[in-house]
């Protein structure tokens, strides 16, 4: 969809740069929803609508958008980590490191690759470290296998790189709870990368944390990544943590990407009204003036408005938005954007829905009645 | 009477930890003494990093823990000392709460409009149904909802914004001189929270309630209130007029926090000016 990222940018990675390819994950119209069958009445719920985007080699690729916007959906389809109802509909997600798409491998290839090439850094890190266990067990289940290492020159490589993010090796000792919210989240942070994987996602990994802590980590998560010189897709609502670590950002909206470009731009001159509304709404200190709200509420996503699923609370909304959803579309170099008020190069994007719609239309149906 | 609405007069709490023999004392607010004048109506933030007593704080003013020592008056009746269902109801009419997390605070097996029917009986006296009805939608007016949208609802129906707007609601069926908002917009997106802060900022104009409002967030503290109070360790380290202190702050954690506040104009390749040593430093308990 979008033109091959540029000589630059696929700066060889020493060793670790097996694959030629520039670009580190290609995800091409994916769609993943949820399918469910409860007493009778089927319901798809599209959280993942029809999503293409390139992650270059060695950047951050941020997501910005509100809850039920289907973030954490797509990262979890991108992992290849989904169960029911959750399906996969369409779409490919393909990654630099390997020759075929994801959704092509074995579970036992897929276990294989999972933190060696590909880690996750999830929302909140109390879920991940087993509160029963010390953190030295949690390493070892996380990673022992992949290294390949005798147990003895684990954990000094295990030390060596909690040193290199600069953590006391004794936190190797500690329990869970013995560790604030802050150091549990550098210890994920440290576990995730451990394994020097090619690509990290990342999930909200700063939503709990305030806000001294969080710049420290956000501090460490760039040091890492600079570090192993991995590609990483960063997930979060906060525009202030894009702004400051992101590369590129993309702006999705009730399952869509509406806008990508670089951080700067989208901060600069944002296009689609709802990434104006996400930047101008961001409150300073040193600024007084009264910031506009949006009203209305996000888009149900098992009935999403027809056409663009902005619309509703679109303060330029035009008669084509409420019949046909803008297609993502090229508008300057490196800068896509889905909306018609943006430029008139926008057009509706193909439909290939069918008996979708219809199921969605009789749902609307039975709520109204 | 006294002009002050509330006064919170040197107070500390300290919690008792560890077993019956190594029994330590955790100071978690120590000391800390401001008052709200009740003919000034103001939105005073409290400011603080996790751990930094704002919530404990919170639960004294709102009369679910008893302070160690010191005195929290409103209206100059000590709040702890109030005995008797009538005397405590009464407290409960003039200050009341909003809590961070919407989803939490109503539970999601029941209907959102039972917890606004059950303050419009207890704390506004609504006997007949119609009088029920009639104080539960002027307080959804109030916060740009209706009784229509609300009615028969569960909580999962309602977006986060909504459930806090209608929380907030339920907080002023009782039409309190004070409310307590702890952290009442990390939990609400990006796109919603500025509604939220916008709210908070109308009814304090237009209703003269005095909100006090804790936060860890600079940017929104700035934005909507009058005085702050910046808390460490359960001390209060610096208070003054929100615009002053947040531009100048004078104490170095006050500095530090406003330092740590990413800002999003320096866009670009992450310019985060943290030494990574300091990280290391802090956070080990």
């Amino acid at each position: 969809m979008t033109a091959a990222p540029g000589p630059d940018i696929a700066r060889a990675q020493g060793p670790r740069a097996a694959s030629q390819a520039a670009a580190a994950l290609t995800v091409d119209n994916l769609r993943a929803y949820y399918m469910t069958h409860y007493f009778g009445v089927e319901r798809e719920v599209r959280a993942v609508d029809d999503i293409s985007l390139v992650v270059r080699r060695n950047e951050i690729y941020g997501l910005a958008g509100e809850s039920s916007s289907g973030k954490t959906t797509f990262l979890k389809t991108v992992a290849a980590a989904i169960r029911p109802p959750l399906t996969v509909m369409g779409g490919s997600v393909r990654y630099g490191f390997l020759d075929r798409d994801i959704y092509a491998l074995g579970p036992a290839e897929l276990s294989a690759i999972r933190w060696k090439h590909l880690s996750y850094i999830t929302q909140g890190s109390m879920n991940v470290l087993n509160p029963v266990r010390r953190v030295r067990q949690s390493f070892i289940d996380f990673a022992f296998r992949h290294m390949q290492l005798s147990r003895r020159a684990f954990f000094a490589a295990v030390e060596r790189h909690l040193q290199q993010l600069h953590l006391a090796a004794n936190v190797l000792d500690a329990y869970p709870h013995e560790l604030s919210g802050g150091m549990k989240q550098r210890v994920t942070i440290a576990l995730a990368t451990i394994c020097r994987p090619e690509f990290i996602i990342a999930d909200e990994p700063t939503t709990a944390l305030d806000v001294i802590v969080q710049k420290d980590v956000l501090a460490m998560i760039r040091k890492a990544q600079q570090q192993i010189g991995s590609s990483m897709l960063f997930v979060t609502h906060d525009m202030t943590v894009h702004a400051n670590i992101s590369d590129r950002l993309g702006i999705m909206y009730a399952g869509r990407l509406v806008e990508e470009a670089s951080t700067a731009d989208i901060f600069t001159k944002p296009m689609h009204p709802y990434a104006a509304h996400l930047v101008a709404s961001l409150p300073k200190i040193g600024e007084q003036a009264r910031k506009g709200s949006l009203s209305g509420a996000p888009p149900n996503l098992a009935v999403p408005p027809t056409g663009c699923r902005f619309h509703p609370r679109c303060p330029l909304a035009m008669e084509v938005c409420r019949e046909a959803s803008p297609a993502l579309t090229a508008l300057a170099s490196g800068h896509r954007v889905a909306c018609y008020a943006a430029s008139p190069l926008v057009q509706p994007g193909a439909t290939a829905k069918g008996d979708a719609g219809a199921i969605a239309r009789a749902e609307a149906a039975r709520l109204v009645q | 009477m006294s002009g002050e609405l509330l006064e919170v007069d040197h107070v500390t709490k300290s919690f008792a930890i560890g077993g019956l023999f190594a029994r330590g004392h955790f100071k978690a607010v120590d000391d800390v003494s401001f008052a709200l004048q009740a003919e000034r109506p103001e939105i005073l933030a409290i400011i603080g990093e996790s751990g930094s007593g704002k919530t404990t704080l919170a639960r004294m003013i709102l009369n679910t823990l008893a302070p160690t020592s010191g005195a929290i008056r409103f209206r100059g009746a000590e709040l702890h000392k109030a005995r008797g269902r009538r005397q405590r109801l009464d407290f409960i009419r003039q200050i009341q709460p909003i809590l961070q997390n919407p989803y939490e605070a109503f539970n999601p097996l029941k209907r959102v409009d039972r917890y606004l029917y059950a303050s419009a009986v207890r704390l506004a006296g609504a006997r007949s149904q119609k009088a029920r009805d009639a104080a539960v939608d002027a307080a959804l007016q109030k916060v740009g909802l209706s009784l229509a949208e609300v009615k028969g609802r569960f909580p999962h129906e309602l977006s986060g914004g909504q459930l806090q707007r209608t929380a907030i609601a339920r907080a002023l069926i009782s039409s309190p001189a004070l409310i307590v908002a702890d952290e009442p917009v990390s939990m609400v997106d990006a796109s919603l929270r500025m509604s939220i802060v916008n709210l908070f900022k109308r009814l304090h104009d237009e209703l003269q309630v005095s909100i006090l409002y804790i936060t860890h967030d600079l940017a929104t503290a700035y934005y909507i209130s009058d005085r702050v109070i910046i808390m460490q360790k359960g001390k209060v380290v610096e208070t003054g007029p929100a615009r002053e202190v947040l531009m100048h702050p004078q104490h170095p954690y006050s500095i530090l926090l406003k330092e740590s506040v990413l800002s999003p104009d320096d866009v670009g390749r992450g310019r985060l000016t943290v030494e990574p040593g300091e990280a290391a430093g802090r956070g080990a308990k």
